[in-house]
């Protein structure tokens, strides 16, 4: 008898029912913070391949200058993200906008690495044969290239979103909305039902977004060949 | 059809001690399988590239079929020459119909064209379009990812196929059969074919013409057997391995040398114990005919009748020198 375990009503069961109740009583509030979370995300993600693709290519066939812009990129990644939201405070000010350029910064690195490598990584008989057949410069770019750098692409993509969605939850920091509003008042308040509900969220979309993109990465035929 | 000229192509790389084609000039005429021996760092390679304008040349000019290449669009020039290249170059991304089809797409044939043509092609190149349109290059051997090169280069039928040490990275008895079937292919296309290749017996089976390269510049240009029975240089003479009395019979067939000589005796003995070989065996399979049966001589067919009877001393007198 001396051995039982005495349960308190704030165990695990206990807190779970807690950040339940916490997410049902909050369900409008924590739903148009998960939108602004992936709007932030996405948005980011989207302006980062809409810059880093093209700078991608156009160094990938410019061997100084790639070493270069991957030497600045992988410094970039080094800055952390809270750092780079301090810094962008004075110069963008509270709100979306510096959240924005925050994360798309975040996401450029791997993006831009990964896009370079793609088209660099290209197997030149494939590129010769391609300009011996009488394919123009666009047509190799296009039916060559581009797909072939395809796969590995979308696994920068994969590391982008994942670090994106993850560190949205800065932007609450600087007004930017999103589910860290959820979490940083839970930490203010010390409500640790509300910090799990705002957690929780954040992973699950960091999971699905990755999931989505490994299943677009599956569903390209050539993915895993590499040549002979 | 289409014939080819070179008239003092040169090509120097910048900073070389030597340009790397240097000067050359040779007529290639239609329907001639060309094939460029020689040692790496020779400019086979390069003056390959010239053709199809993928090198651009720094000094003479190229006609094909008494046009000057520099005049036409390169990439419509492209189109109608085959090119495959030792690493094969296959796009991974597409499937074996995919790839063989690049060229007649990038020429807007309608499907139902190419589609017959990718079978039609892969048929030729000994592939069962059944089993292999679907595959991608990665599902294929070295030997099947080469024939499918060939097909791909032969797609929108060429009149000239350039072919870069196409055999280079399959094993021998593939290579055989990959030589066999590029002659067979040649034959049935009338397609001229220049051939780069750095291996002396693949050079000597399969040239009409052959040339001969080393530091830029031509050594000597004629037919197999001529540069073996009359190398012009201790070069070509070592390259060829010329001394090797077999490999000089090998170039020679029973119907080249016995046009050159008399008709044969009429034969004492029943024919039927007489070997009788086609005039297009060559000198050496003969031999080994002789060797293996211990008949003295061998009968000579042509077109299915005796045209000379060749015995020992005849061919002992074809390899002294």
């Amino acid at each position: 008898m001396r051995w039982r375990v005495r349960r308190t009503p704030t165990a695990n069961g206990g807190l779970l029912q807690q950040a339940l109740s916490y997410a049902l009583l909050h369900r409008a509030e924590l739903l148009a913070q998960t939108r602004t979370h992936v709007e932030l995300a996405f948005g980011a993600l989207a302006l980062a391949i809409v810059l880093a693709y093209p700078l991608g290519v156009w160094i990938s066939g410019r061997r100084r200058i790639s070493a270069a812009a991957l030497g600045t990129a992988s410094a970039l990644r080094v800055v952390p993200s809270l750092g780079i939201l301090a810094l962008l405070l004075p110069v963008l000010g509270v709100g979306t906008p510096p959240s924005l350029v925050a994360l798309v910064i975040l996401a450029l690195p791997p993006i831009l690495v990964n896009v370079d490598a793609g088209y660099r990584g290209v197997e030149p008989a494939a590129l010769d044969a391609a300009a011996a057949m009488g394919m123009t410069r666009w047509q190799l770019f296009l039916y060559v290239q581009t797909p072939l750098a395809l796969p590995v692409f979308l696994t920068g993509v994969r590391g982008a979103v994942v670090e994106v969605v993850a560190s949205a939850t800065l932007a609450a920091f600087i007004g930017g909305g999103g589910l860290g509003e959820t979490i940083i008042t839970g930490m203010q308040v010390d409500n640790q039902a509300q910090l799990l509900v705002g957690g929780l969220l954040v992973a699950l979309l960091a999971l699905s977004a990755e999931l989505l993109i490994v299943l677009i990465e599956r569903s390209i035929p050539w993915r895993r060949m590499r040549h002979s | 059809m289409a014939s080819i000229r070179f008239a003092g192509v040169r090509v120097a790389y910048p900073g070389a001690a030597r340009p790397a084609v240097d000067g050359v000039t040779l007529a290639i005429p239609s329907a001639c399988l060309a094939v460029l021996l020689g040692p790496s760092g020779c400019g086979k390679t390069t003056l390959l590239r010239t053709i199809n304008r993928l090198q651009p040349i720094d000094g003479g000019r190229i006609e094909i079929d008494g046009r000057d290449t520099a005049g036409l669009d390169p990439i419509a020039l492209r189109r109608r020459i085959g090119y495959v290249i030792q690493a094969v170059g296959l796009f991974p991304h597409l499937t074996v119909a995919q790839n063989v089809a690049v060229v007649p797409n990038l020429l807007g044939w309608d499907s139902q064209r190419v589609s017959e043509r990718v079978d039609t092609l892969l048929a030729q190149v000994s592939l069962d379009p059944q089993s292999f349109r679907d595959r991608y290059p990665s599902q294929l051997s070295g030997g099947q990812q080469q024939r499918v090169g060939i097909a791909r280069a032969l797609a929108a039928e060429p009149s000239i196929l350039l072919m870069d040490e196409p055999f280079g990275s399959v094993d021998a008895i593939v290579r055989a059969s990959l030589q066999k079937e590029t002659l067979a292919l040649q034959r049935r296309t009338g397609a001229t074919i220049l051939f780069v290749t750095h291996d002396v017996e693949e050079a000597l089976s399969l040239a009409d013409m052959l040339v001969v390269m080393r530091d830029g510049h031509f050594e000597q240009t004629g037919t197999p057997a001529e540069i073996l029975t009359h190398p012009a240089t201790p070069f070509v003479a070592e390259l060829v391995d010329a001394d090797d009395a077999l490999r000089r019979l090998s170039v020679i067939t029973l119907g080249e040398l016995t046009a050159s000589a008399a008709r044969g005796t009429p034969l004492p003995e029943e024919p039927g114990t007489i070997p009788a070989l086609d005039a297009g065996v060559s000198l050496r399979a003969a031999l080994a005919v002789m060797l293996e049966t211990g008949a003295p001589r061998v009968r000579v067919m042509h077109d299915g009748r005796e045209a000379a009877v060749l015995d020992l001393d005849t061919l002992r007198n074809a390899v002294r020198r």
